[in-house]
């Protein structure tokens, strides 16, 4: 059960909340990466507002629970913001993110105990990894439950990922829901341009993965695009949803550009930013 | 001199298979990961018994680290097994976040470890692994010296929560300590009392200790011996008391002088004692293809290179 269940309508107004807690935490260290917390951030809200049976009452063997793994871990605003809002903290230690003595790392850490994470990402490529051997000890321990990761796309130039790829449907691991961001960007210029993809679908297709794609910045198809994704678990193959989604989104100067992947606004841009960001009861930290 | 005796010579690596055969007899959360090297770790027995609990994870050591790293999520406690160049080196950004940064209860198994690996060459012996272990927090780091042992290391460590680097060999060598011998984690053994010389070793070099003791009594030197299993945590009281009534150390590894067990203990006497030293370990090099023995004769790792290196720091400390 998910401990939030939220209507679509509710779930705007939290990423909204949440794409507000992304910019100010970023502005307030001048550093972070702002781009891609905001493209994932109707994804990520989705899943622990909507869709992941879990409790806030944070185990770190999460018997029973959906798991869920952030494989890029620069994204950690929005993993943070989300997991503070639906209840894993105190929403007031957003405001300690990245500084000295704090839970909130640059990129997730389980090292300071912060509840929710159960794996340090941040070096790229070892997430997907790290869920398939959770995904398998579900499987020995009799838990039907579902493991969740998210990549980058960037991310698919770590050939670790690869090797990830090729495991988890030769040993049938059908009980993970892996997403690839795909926003098109990473540091030095677009993914086309810096080591292209290809057709992900048919290499995913080809490797013997459950393939679907979802826009991820339109909660109105997300969230039935995540409904058939688990829908397609536990059929002997591993599921893949490919996710478009804007770098930036819901920013207008941010959206669309890797310029953005990992700089923060300055004092003009935020009140902009949060001009943009509006919610009807904003309740920022 | 202390006499030990031994009426069998037997590899390391199969300690390490028979003590993962007894816990999958005895401990329900243990599995076994393995990137295509079944035979070399001596893991077919427990593979014959436990198949569920068994992943072949394929030549591809990164992702056997990354899941391993997430059975522990689910309460495992995940043995991997390959090389040990393969099990360090070849992944270390892996087992530095998703294991040691972690904190996730991995036991890292390596097999054919050092020059004693033998004909395959330098690219598979690794002599650099204790160093780069080592130096991860979280990380314990242990280097058993016989069959015996490395079975009871083995056993011991699935009793231990926390990432665990377990390095052993292929060589058949004298299995010399007791089968009943409790494996203490970060607890030396004395093998041999003595008062001008301290030898640490670890690994297969201590049984080359032991024979260099012999050696150093006929010529009147006695040595005390200690077998130095686990690198770390080390155990600093075990070796400030021995040196503080020898007054001069040599350490004995099949290990790069630089960041071995030499390298914490001379760590551990600046801090504390400053003392005549001397490294019996490869000396910043690669190693090559030969025999084992050739090998360890090559590059300085005999029972005669202890005794020397007991010469000369015990004429240093006279100096």
């Amino acid at each position: 059960m998910n401990p939030h269940n939220k209507s679509t309508e509710e779930l705007k107004q939290i990423a909204s909340q949440v794409r507000r807690d992304i910019v100010r935490m970023v502005h307030a260290v001048n550093s972070g990466h702002p781009g891609g917390s905001l493209g994932c951030t109707d994804y990520l809200v989705s899943l622990y507002f909507k869709v992941m049976n879990y409790s806030t009452d944070f185990k770190m063997d999460g018997q029973g629970e959906d798991l869920f793994f952030l494989s890029n871990g620069h994204i950690s605003p929005v993993f943070y913001s989300t997991l503070a809002r639906a209840g894993f903290f105190e929403v007031s230690e957003l405001a300690t993110f990245r500084k000295l003595n704090s839970r909130l790392q640059g990129h997730p850490a389980t090292e300071e105990g912060l509840p929710g994470i159960r794996v340090a990402s941040g070096s790229l490529g070892q997430g997907l990894s790290v869920a398939i051997g959770a995904a398998l000890a579900k499987k020995l321990n009799n838990d039907p439950s579902l493991v969740y990761v998210l990549m980058g796309d960037g991310e698919l130039d770590e050939g670790q990922v690869w090797e990830a790829i090729m495991y988890a449907p030769h040993n049938k691991v059908d009980n993970i829901i892996a997403t690839v961001d795909l926003n098109g960007q990473q540091i030095d210029g677009s993914t086309e341009e810096v080591l292209s993809h290809g057709d992900l679908r048919k290499k995913f297709e080809a490797f013997g993965w459950h393939v679907l794609e979802a826009d991820g910045n339109n909660f109105e198809t997300l969230l039935p695009a995540l409904d058939e994704a688990k829908a397609a678990t536990g059929k002997g193959k591993p599921v893949l949803m490919l996710m478009n989604t804007e770098m930036g989104f819901g920013v207008d100067f941010m959206m669309g550009s890797h310029k953005w992947h990992g700089v923060a606004p300055n004092d003009e841009q935020l009140q902009v930013a949060l001009q943009q960001l509006a919610v009807e009861a904003a309740s920022d930290y | 001199m202390k006499e030990y005796s031994y009426s069998e010579k037997k590899d390391t690596r199969s300690g390490f298979g028979a003590g993962l055969l007894e816990l999958g007899r005895t401990n329900p959360n243990v599995v076994a990961l393995c990137a295509d090297l079944v035979g070399s770790l001596k893991m077919g027995d427990f593979i014959k018994e436990n198949p569920e609990r068994f992943f072949q994870i394929g030549i591809a050591e990164a992702n056997m680290m990354g899941i391993a790293a997430g059975l522990t999520i689910g309460g495992k406690i995940p043995f991997t097994g390959t090389f040990a160049n393969f099990s360090t080196g070849r992944v270390y950004d892996q087992i530095r976040q998703s294991i040691a940064y972690s904190g996730k209860n991995v036991k890292i198994c390596a097999s054919h470890a050092g020059l004693t690996l033998g004909e395959d060459g330098a690219t598979h012996q690794i002599l650099e692994d204790i160093g780069m272990m080592k130096m991860l927090p979280h990380m314990t780091v242990i280097n058993p010296c016989d069959y015996n042992q490395t079975k009871a290391a083995t056993i011991a460590i699935a009793d231990y929560e926390g990432p665990v680097y377990l390095r052993f060999g292929r060589p058949v060598i004298p299995v010399f300590t007791p089968a009943d011998q409790k494996f203490e984690i970060g607890k030396a053994v004395m093998l041999n009392e003595g008062t001008d010389v301290s030898i640490f070793a670890t690994g297969h070099l201590v049984w080359k200790a032991i024979l260099a003791g012999h050696i150093l009594a006929e010529k009147g030197i006695n040595a005390e011996i200690i077998n130095i299993h686990t690198i770390k945590p080390l155990d600093e009281a075990a070796v400030l008391a021995s040196v503080a009534k020898t007054k001069c150390v040599v350490s004995a590894e099949e290990h790069n002088r630089l960041g071995g067990l030499g390298d914490s203990i001379a760590q551990l006497l600046v801090r504390n004692t400053p003392l005549p030293m001397e490294y019996v370990a490869t000396d910043d090099t690669f190693g090559e293809s030969g025999t084992p023995d050739q090998l360890m004769e090559k590059y300085g790792l005999t029972e005669n290179d202890i005794v020397a290196a007991a010469e000369r720091v015990i004429a240093r400390k006279n100096q």
